[in-house]
């Protein structure tokens, strides 16, 4: 019998050593429902956390299964980690199944009749026996979810799955990872675990995380670099608060969670105090928004996040904010753990989240006055998108 | 009631369908993945014999069977003996003559797994073949089962390509099916009657048994949280 080699001393470290990275410039035309449309992406993700964020059809998901090989682009190139994993010019592209890359698929596609532990050690078969058990259990362990071990996925709740889905994709250790709205069924403690729990991994592997969401609250929790897609293309680039806080087309402002838009028109400038009046269209409100270039008279939209308003039952006094608005209180819709308020100014409809305390500290129910206060840095304006 | 005849169907239709399962899986698994243009064309010449009369059937395999062809003189020159009017011979008309019958349910429940499955499974690091013996075979348990329950069903009652291949030979190719039609022959009405209702009863025991797992049992839903694997 031949004894077996001893191990090479190696410290615990990922087996790329030198952080790989994705280089992505790929062209593919694929099916939508308002007619094919072109994804036409270059970009390089560095280890750790890119965010990919775009609505649903802006061609995220066939971006990921380009690079994890499920299918072709029309033309282009995908690198990671230096090797070439398709080259159009070179007519090659390499089996999914020798990419090495991790993918979370947004169902996650657990093995339905394989136990979490076996679901985790599933892409561990070259190893022995004894390696796989304790490569597993360490995993397990990581993700915090060892007294699963037994159960069939039909047997754990969502977030757990959740867990074993990452899991068992980490345990190849992957030089990349791609996940696929990870985190889309998850409650927000649950996410921000998680979160953290691939954070502490990626910390000992350093591979570039691509991470799919249409969830601008998700993009901003996360604060990485975000690449922002839509229709197929790259319109944005940069770290959440350059790109997100600054939209510049409305559809954009609707996915970054901006709940209320108004048509405007400017109808004074305030260039001493960098502040300018703008006008709300149908309605008799007159904010005050940060001064942009643009002239009197002139047609922009407003945008403001919900989150950022304020609600008093008396008249604020005292107050640094530009504008404070009267108003009645129209409804009052539970979402979760939060109130969404619709309070109507001066023919104007705007929607205020508050806490469920808040609503009960200020007694509010449809029909009682209040006023809702503006901050002037709240209000980020936009061109009339066609304009 | 007879029971060389008896004990002879039940060794065929054990042996053809046990035989089913390993040339089926391969034909089944072909079928599911292949993106060759003329699949259709295949999967048409498989379900041949549910449409086509066993003796036609029957005729072509006693053709290819008999010392003018090929096939025929290469078994002749290995065992001695031609294919035709043995057992072996019977095995071979049977398993063409029930192979829809297995490779139909194999296709179906191969199709049925879900396709993010194998892509994980790629992911992972698993080739194809991998792939399907980790993941499609064992979702698939309930379309084996049934695959092989119809052939061995459908078997056990073929009578005319029987006829064709094997005649009627006792101990060596008189089946159940034609020993009834032998009684009948004979005017032997109470032996065949009670030949008769023992098919009856086995094919609808059988047949029970598959819509019943199939209803209850091994249906992909149920599958993850049956208790037992």
């Amino acid at each position: 019998m031949k004894a077996p080699l001893a191990p090479p001393v190696a410290p615990k470290m990922s087996p790329h050593p030198i952080s790989s990275e994705i280089e992505v410039r790929i062209r593919k035309r694929f099916p939508h429902p308002e007619g094919s449309f072109l994804l036409n992406v270059h970009f390089r993700a560095l280890a750790g956390f890119t965010i990919l964020f775009g609505a649903s059809g802006a061609g995220k998901t066939t971006l990921l299964d380009c690079i994890a090989g499920l299918t072709d682009p029309d033309d282009g190139r995908i690198v990671v980690g230096g090797e070439d994993l398709y080259d159009a010019e070179k007519k090659l592209s390499v089996a999914a199944w020798k990419r090495n890359i991790g993918y979370v698929h947004q169902e996650l596609a657990l093995f339905p009749h394989l136990t979490a532990e076996e679901n985790v050690e599933y892409g561990l078969r070259k190893l022995s026996d004894a390696e796989r058990k304790n490569r597993g259990r360490e995993m397990l362990d990581a993700f915090r979810i060892a007294h699963l071990r037994e159960r069939r996925p039909a047997q754990i709740s969502g977030g757990e799955r959740q867990r074993v889905a990452l899991a068992r994709a980490l345990v190849t250790e992957p030089r990349a990872l791609l996940l696929d709205e990870p985190l889309s069924a998850l409650d927000r403690p649950t996410k921000s675990s998680l979160v953290d729990d691939l954070r502490k991994w990626n910390q000992n592997h350093r591979v570039p995380i691509l991470f799919v969401t249409h969830n601008g609250e998700e993009v901003f929790a996360l604060g990485d670099e975000v690449i922002m897609l839509e229709a197929g293309k790259i319109v944005a680039q940069g770290l959440p608060h350059d790109v997100m806080r600054a939209p510049r087309l409305e559809t954009v402002a609707n996915l970054a969670g901006f709940e209320n838009i108004f048509d405007a028109t400017v109808v004074a400038l305030h260039e001493a105090r960098g502040t300018m009046t703008c006008h709300l269209r149908g309605g008799t409100v007159e904010l005050e928004t940060p001064l942009v270039r643009a002239e009197i008279g002139s047609m922009l939209q407003v945008g403001i996040q919900a989150g950022d308003l304020l609600l008093a039952t008396e008249e604020p006094h005292g107050l640094s904010a530009r504008n404070i608005l009267p108003g009645t209180i129209r409804r009052l819709i539970q979402r979760d753990v939060m109130i969404a308020a619709i309070v109507e100014c001066g023919g104007t409809d705007f929607e205020v989240h508050l806490t469920l305390a808040a609503r009960d500290a200020l007694q509010l129910k449809p029909g009682k006055a209040v006023w809702v206060v503006v901050k002037t840095h709240s209000c980020h304006l936009m061109e009339v998108s066609g304009a | 009631m007879n029971w060389e005849a008896f004990w002879l169907t039940v060794r065929l239709a054990a042996i053809v369908s046990t035989l089913l399962v390993a040339i089926g899986i391969p034909i089944a698994y072909w079928i599911t993945y292949s993106r060759w243009r003329w699949k259709f064309l295949v999967e048409a010449a498989v379900a041949l014999p549910i449409v086509l009369p066993p003796t036609v059937l029957g005729f072509y395999v006693l053709v290819a069977l008999g010392s003018r062809s090929p096939l025929g003189r290469w078994w002749e020159s290995l065992t001695g003996h031609t294919l035709a009017f043995t057992f072996e011979g019977l095995v071979v008309g049977s398993l063409l003559y029930s192979l829809p019958f297995a490779v139909q349910p194999f296709a179906a429940a191969f199709g049925a797994v879900d396709r993010t499955l194998l892509q994980a499974s790629a992911s992972l690091g698993q080739s194809p073949l991998q792939t399907f013996r980790r993941i499609v075979l064992p979702l698939s348990k309930a379309g084996l089962i049934t695959g092989f329950a119809l052939s061995f069903a459908h078997t056990l009652g073929e009578f005319g390509v029987v006829l064709m291949v094997g005649g009627n030979i006792p101990g060596v190719t008189r089946t159940l099916s034609i020993d009834i039609y032998d009684q009948v022959e004979t005017a032997n009405y109470s032996s065949a009657n009670q030949t008769a209702l023992f098919l009856l009863v086995v094919s609808f025991f059988i047949l029970s048994i598959v819509f019943g797992l199939n209803r209850y049992g091994l249906t992909r839903r149920n599958w993850a949280v049956s208790p037992w694997r």
